[in-house]
């Protein structure tokens, strides 16, 4: 059984692996995975309709799963196509989540009417959301209250809801097939009107004015569209359908990506299955014809999503904690064996999740926000598989488990915000640095906190357990040490490196921006720890207790600057985390605390005077 | 006593308070930040020695916490005498020493820039033509004589004549020039009738007033000062202006005073740095992501034309690729005004750009250096 037990587990996981990659077939006759793999342009990017469908839910309601009116659970497809060509069935759905009491009372509801409502629901009260918001806006941002905060993202919201639902046909009195055709009247009958009109021969003042109509009609759904499905040969080129539909009005013919359109809204309408997938179908075919180029990343991407790789991640460092945990308490071997094993196969998924981004967006592995958090998940995972092939005592790991969850978790929390492969504003694009200086910072970040997660280990084990015997106390010491000076080359160059990119963007080396100082002050606090344990002045608990400090400090870099909302940085702006933030640091500075408590009232090192910490090694 | 001294001005004590401070110094500029303009959090925090307080009630500052100047200064000296006395040459310190001798040149030039090298901002049209580049911050009173056709000479007046309420006579002048009234931020507004009228009895002063507010730091927000100039002959005041650095004063039409049969123009205005050559802006593309408000690049194509070197030469200037010419670099910094009508650079000159790219070089691979020996003998140990 001991035996058995890693090569078991190994094989379970990597059967739940391999499971994962068969795509589920669509749960109805409409093959809307098909739908969900095509692509289209939004935010800049060329990406699957999955992928639109994904994002947009998740910053409406913060979650992928949505129901239709009775309650029955829609693929985000699904719902995505009911949104695109059934807007009066979609706007049912409740997809919007409030939880801002005064916000729910401005709609006069009260908390216990839910969390999510939909568009109906929210409807009578657009003016004044509207009015609101225009207020809120007029603060700045700085001051906003948390009323002017929320309203202000509910009609941010509202605008992208609105936006999407009139991208493809906005129209439900007509069919878009029926409407094509009254189109192509309306352009017959009109040019002739013109010609008549300056002719100065007689000519019908309806027919022009119908041909105004459709002109004002597809000049404002090409405004108001959040997508451009028309395929051009360069990315940028992508159309919207009123501007296909405004070229439509020179050209005289409809574009075939229109046309498919115009077929899978009225089958989806009727909710004709066998027409709207031959449009389906026949589409893909005219684009593999005509736009292969664009076919193979958003197909990637598609799989990609319905893989969903760090959420496998996230519940696989669950098992790798439970286990790493169980090997402290029985069967060391076998235990510590298993949940080496399992975190090697989860780094390998991770490292598989990381280098799918960097395909996908064409760029080094740090881009935002998100990809910080994905990346320095998986560069502590990594450290951690070091240090665990060296000691083999469960340490690392438990902490490559507890850091790939918690970063994980926090990306995912990240991607509430919006497609987590946004394009890059301009002074960022640059992927020579992306590559070199935000990677060598964000290392840095990883072994800052990797340190500081090692040394809670230390306290929490030292204090509340006896089971922190001498040679586990060593071996805690020196990694920490290890790490610290592995965090301190590389936050240091990762630093100079983005000064010297700000001196080629900006003109100045340094310019004392929030995010540079949080970036010094972490170089300040590693270079701190160091000399002081260089120096004698800290030995192996005070070294712990510094690089738990060590947390906080990084966790200011990381996100407290960027909530300042000041400085040339602050791209990634964010608002809501800010309590986590305070959670996290108050509980880093509480283990601090604790850890002062004297050595000789630690369960670890009572009744053993041989226990105690070493003296400090010699200066270097 | 001084041996004493010494040992705790070489000690590694004072390196960890150095770096303590520095720690707190930088975590509290950060946080000023939120509502300190950058250009006065790195002025009140870090081009200093001391970061200055006044207590309320009390009209003058008093030094409560060490600034960048200071600390970085204190540095510098404890490395540098830590390096004399306990620092010996063997190749098993290589690592550390050079290290520190990167820091100690990143200190240095960190030093040398806060307070050698200067940063303006130069704005094109396009289309248009410059030979000028401006203070962010500063202002100066220029006095424009008009008459020789072709070329103007200009008396520029420094903003602190203008605050200390100097005379300032100028051969090139056929008067004096004495500011009567200063206001560091000011707005203008309409005289109500029947209201007293100010200082000025000649140009726009005459039926606007000028209305002090307070001097603003606040991230995003500018100070337009206003000035009473008085202009006086031997036989005489010739009269009183209002003169105001409005934002893109340009456009205002120049106050104008006829002496001794020449035009003269008075403005007050960002000041200007004349360059022995010109640029003109060809053209300037702002990009952006299809169906986003997210740029994609900024880029400007100017023509550059130095007689004096015989330069002649266009250029292009865009994010991450800036030009360096003649000492100085140009950046591109921003574009403005509705459909991107003008481009702004931001124009530095800074000798010692590149010792952060040497010393990051050398501290780089000592540390690696030095932590690669470290783990060397880590892993002979445990192989022993």
């Amino acid at each position: 059984m001991k035996k058995w037990l890693p090569p078991v587990i190994a094989a379970l996981a990597l059967a739940w692996l391999a499971a994962g990659f068969h795509v589920p077939a669509s749960k109805t006759a409409f093959d809307t995975n098909g739908f969900g793999g095509l692509p289209v342009l939004a935010n800049g990017r060329i990406k699957p309709f999955d992928t639109v469908a994904r994002t947009s839910l998740l910053i409406l309601r913060s979650k992928e799963s949505v129901e239709d009116e009775s309650g029955h659970p829609l693929t985000p497809e699904q719902w995505l196509l009911d949104v695109l060509m059934r807007p009066v069935q979609a706007d049912t759905y409740k997809v919007f989540l409030i939880t801002n009491p005064d916000v729910l009372g401005l709609l006069d509801k009260n908390q216990s009417a839910g969390k999510y409502y939909s568009f109906k629901e929210i409807e009578p009260f657009l003016r004044e959301i509207d009015n609101q918001s225009k207020a809120a806006n007029d603060v700045p941002k700085n001051e906003r209250g948390l009323f002017q905060q929320e309203i202000l993202k509910l009609n941010e919201r509202i605008v992208l809801y609105t936006h999407l639902s009139n991208s493809i046909h906005s129209d439900e009195s007509a069919g878009f097939t029926d409407e094509l055709t009254a189109f192509h009247i309306a352009m017959e009958k009109g040019a002739a009107a013109f010609r008549n009109k300056t002719d100065g021969r007689e000519f019908s003042q309806d027919d022009l004015q119908a041909l105004a109509n459709f002109y004002k009609y597809y000049q404002s759904i090409a405004e108001v569209a959040y997508i451009r499905p028309v395929p051009r040969e360069a990315q940028q080129d992508w159309k919207t359908i009123g501007d296909s539909m405004l070229a439509t009005m020179q050209s005289g013919t409809v574009e075939p990506a229109v046309l498919a359109y115009a077929t899978m809204t009225d089958a989806w309408h009727r909710q004709d299955a066998p027409a709207f997938n031959k449009a389906l179908t026949d589409y893909r075919q005219y684009l593999g014809q005509n736009f292969p180029q664009f076919l193979k990343k958003p197909g990637f991407e598609f799989r990609f999503n319905q893989y969903e790789p760090f959420y496998k991640c996230i519940i696989l460092y669950v098992f790798i904690f439970v286990l790493a945990f169980l090997s402290w308490l029985c069967w060391p071997e076998t235990f510590g064996r298993s949940a080496f094993w399992l975190l090697m196969i989860t780094f390998l998924l991770h490292t598989a999740g990381l280098l799918a981004r960097m395909w996908l967006q064409g760029r080094p592995p740090v881009t935002n926000l998100y990809s910080s958090a994905i990346f320095i998940g998986w560069a502590a995972c990594l450290l951690c598989i070091v240090l665990e092939s060296i000691y083999r005592d469960g340490i690392g790991s438990l902490t490559a488990a507890t850091m790939g969850f918690i970063t994980l978790i926090i990306a995912h929390h990240l991607s509430f915000e919006g497609d987590t492969m946004e394009m890059l504003r301009a002074v960022l694009d640059t992927n020579f640095w992306l590559a070199t200086h935000v990677v060598a910072v964000t290392l840095g970040y990883a072994s800052t906190f990797l340190a500081g997660f090692l040394a809670i280990i230390y306290v929490v084990r030292g204090l509340f357990t006896p089971t922190l015997d001498k040679a586990t106390a060593k071996a805690l010491n020196n990694m920490v040490y290890g790490i610290i000076c592995f965090a301190t080359l590389f936050s240091f160059v990762g630093t100079v490196l983005g000064g010297i990119w700000a001196d080629q963007s900006w003109g100045r080396f340094w310019g004392f921006d929030p995010k540079e100082n949080g970036a010094l002050i972490i170089v300040l606090w590693n270079a701190l720890i160091l000399h002081a344990r260089w120096g004698g002045y800290v030995r192996e608990r005070g070294l712990m207790l510094m690089a738990i400090f060590g947390n906080v400090v990084t966790s200011f870099s990381w996100f407290g600057v960027n909530m300042l909302g000041a400085g040339l940085h602050s791209y990634g702006f964010m608002d809501g985390a800010y309590l986590w933030l305070l959670f996290f640091d108050a509980n880093n500075v509480l283990l601090i605390c604790v850890g002062l408590v004297p050595l000789r009232h630690w369960p670890s090192f009572q009744n053993a005077p041989g226990r105690l910490p070493a003296t400090p090694p010699p200066l270097p | 006593m001084l041996h004493r001294l010494f040992d705790f001005i070489s000690s590694l004590k004072l390196t960890i308070i150095c770096l303590s401070v520095a720690i707190v110094l930088v975590f509290m500029g950060t946080l000023a930040q939120q509502n300190l303009d950058a250009f006065y959090a790195q002025k009140k925090y870090f081009n200093t020695l001391f970061v200055w307080w006044t207590p309320p009630g009390k009209s003058f500052p008093v030094p409560w916490f060490p600034g960048g100047y200071l600390i970085g200064g204190v540095l510098l000296v404890n490395l540098l005498a830590a390096h004399a006395v306990r620092f010996k040459l063997s190749w098993k310190k290589t690592g550390i020493i050079l290290a520190h001798a990167g820091i100690i040149m990143l200190l240095v030039g960190g030093l040398y820039t806060a307070a050698w090298s200067g940063d303006t901002r130069m704005t094109i049209a396009q289309g248009g033509t410059t030979n000028y580049a401006e203070s962010f911050k500063e202002f100066e009173l220029a006095v424009i004589d008009k008459s020789a056709p072709g070329s103007d000479t200009v008396v520029a007046i420094p903003e602190s004549f203008l605050s200390k309420k100097e005379a300032v006579s100028n051969p090139a002048l056929p008067f004096t020039v004495k500011p009567l009234e200063y206001f560091p931020n000011a707005r203008m507004s309409m005289r109500p009738p029947g209201a007293p009228a100010q200082l000025a009895d000649k140009g726009m002063g005459v039926r606007i007033d000028a209305v002090q507010v307070p001097l603003t730091t606040k991230p995003e927000e500018e100070n337009y000062p206003a000035a009473f100039v008085q202009l006086a002959t031997s036989s005489g005041p010739v009269g009183t202006w209002l003169l105001w650095a409005a934002p893109f004063g340009e456009s205002l039409p120049p106050q104008q005073v006829m002496v001794d049969g020449k035009t003269f123009e008075l403005q007050l205005r960002l000041k200007r740095f004349y360059k022995p050559y010109q640029i003109h802006l060809n053209h300037l593309t702002h990009e952006i992501y299809a169906g986003t408000d997210i740029p994609k690049n900024f880029a400007s194509q100017i023509h550059l034309s130095d007689p004096e070197r015989s330069e002649n030469r266009d250029v292009l200037i865009y994010m991450n690729h800036p030009l360096r010419y003649h000492g100085e670099t140009f950046y591109q910094y921003q574009t403005l005004g509705t459909d991107d009508k003008f481009s702004v650079f931001e124009v530095v000159k800074n000798a010692s750009w590149w010792l952060p790219y040497v010393s990051c070089g050398m501290v780089g691979l000592g540390l690696l250096f030095q932590f690669g020996m470290h783990l060397l003998n880590f892993a002979k140990r445990r192989l022993a």
